[in-house]
């Protein structure tokens, strides 16, 4: 991420942009490697327990795509890895996490700026709803996506926070997202299938993609040699937009399951 | 002509598919993929944008699904395809032949092959 102000400055850098974001890549690669099992134990209480391999193993092709590029600017990256997920990630997350990154990599025309990472964040959101019918309280990637998007923008736009601050309140709402499956029913993916029983659950979809967040942020303090800032959790960063029907009408079968 | 892709979890399902289909399609072409591209279950969009390509010959394609992600993979590959292609949302057999013999009508319209693939929704067998 470049923490540039205008365009002109963020251009030249760009060679550097794309050199992070290939590192960035491997940063997440590494972490979907490490975080294997913690994913398929979490798709196996609700799903078909092989996200956190596919997860792997899609990463990990997408990070030897990115290193093999000729010139990794950040928008060829960005489409490297999003085909690359897309052809090996098996499932509804190939189109969902691949796809949405081909897509958004056309808002990557002049490299990463605060700017373009806003456009970037937002139709990457955009592909992933359509795509999956899914908005927030479906128990679904959307409702970490949708809190880091809406934060990440406002900290861009209304805040004026620097970029590193804002993709790391972003991450913030990222994880407060992920905490938000847990207690709902899921309604859309495999998981929406066992109704009551996917309360207290934590969906491995939103899961992934806060790792994603996660790497992202601590390869972007590394590109600016700068420390991972502290962010003030107190504002909601949850979006208004309530789901239609609420967790915790008393349900006897709402029992949290995750004790291994 | 309008061309007809048929896209399955399974690569034999989507052959077989399009075999039937073939029996009444006359020279339109159907395009079979499937598989996730290591010899196992799945869909891959660039494998149905490859296809969905090979089908058009300019008047447009019609793709029928299976289940799930394949329906997601389908429409990534709709949209990245600079063909014009459209989903049907009808079961991907019955659909399969219904487009095949639309497709066949000389004055078929990407539009008159897909109502027709989805009127196979109401197909009563019994």
């Amino acid at each position: 991420m470049s923490g540039e102000e205008d365009g002109e400055a963020a251009s030249a850098g760009e060679a550097t942009d794309g050199a992070a974001v290939v590192a960035a890549v491997e940063a997440v690669a590494d972490r979907f490697e490490s975080e294997r099992d913690h994913l398929t134990e979490l798709d196996s209480a609700i799903g078909d327990a092989d996200h956190g391999g596919n997860m792997a193993r899609g990463w990990a092709a997408a990070a030897e795509a990115a290193r093999d590029l000729d010139d990794p600017d950040p928008q060829a990256v960005c489409r490297t890895v999003g085909k690359t997920l897309m052809a090996e990630v098996g499932g509804a997350s190939g189109p969902l996490f691949g796809g949405s990154f081909v897509f958004a990599s056309a808002e990557l025309d002049d490299g990463v700026t605060a700017e373009s990472a806003v456009a970037f964040a937002e139709t990457y959101l955009e592909k992933v709803e359509d795509r999956g019918d899914a908005r927030v309280g479906d128990q679904t990637v959307v409702d970490a996506l949708t809190p880091a998007v809406h934060t990440f923008k406002k900290s861009v736009e209304t805040d004026d926070l620097p970029p590193l601050e804002a993709l790391a309140k972003a991450v913030d709402a990222a994880e407060r997202g992920v905490a938000f499956t847990v207690p709902i029913r899921a309604r859309k993916g495999r998981a929406s299938y066992l109704g009551w029983r996917s309360v207290g659950h934590q969906d491995p979809g939103a899961t992934s993609a806060l790792f994603i967040l996660e790497e992202l942020l601590a390869t972007a303090a590394d590109a600016l040699d700068s420390e991972v800032p502290d962010v003030d959790a107190t504002s909601p960063t949850i979006p208004d937009e309530a789901p239609e029907e609420t967790a915790g009408d008393g349900d006897g079968d709402a029992t949290p399951e995750d004790e291994d | 002509m309008v061309g007809l892709v048929v896209v399955s979890h399974s690569e034999r399902a989507a052959e077989g598919i399009a075999e039937v289909a073939a029996e009444m399609a006359g020279d339109t072409r159907i395009e079979p993929v499937g598989g996730d591209g290591r010899g196992g279950i799945g869909t891959v969009p660039d494998a149905i944008e490859a296809a969905i390509d090979d089908a058009d010959d300019g008047d447009g394609v019609v793709v029928l699904v299976d289940l799930g992600s394949a329906v997601m993979n389908a429409d990534v590959a709709v949209e990245l395809s600079d063909a014009e292609a459209v989903i049907a949302d009808a079961p991907v057999l019955e659909g399969a032949v219904n487009a095949a013999v639309a497709a066949t009508d000389p004055s078929a319209t990407l539009d008159s092959v897909r109502e027709q693939a989805e009127a196979a929704r109401g197909m009563e067998k019994l």
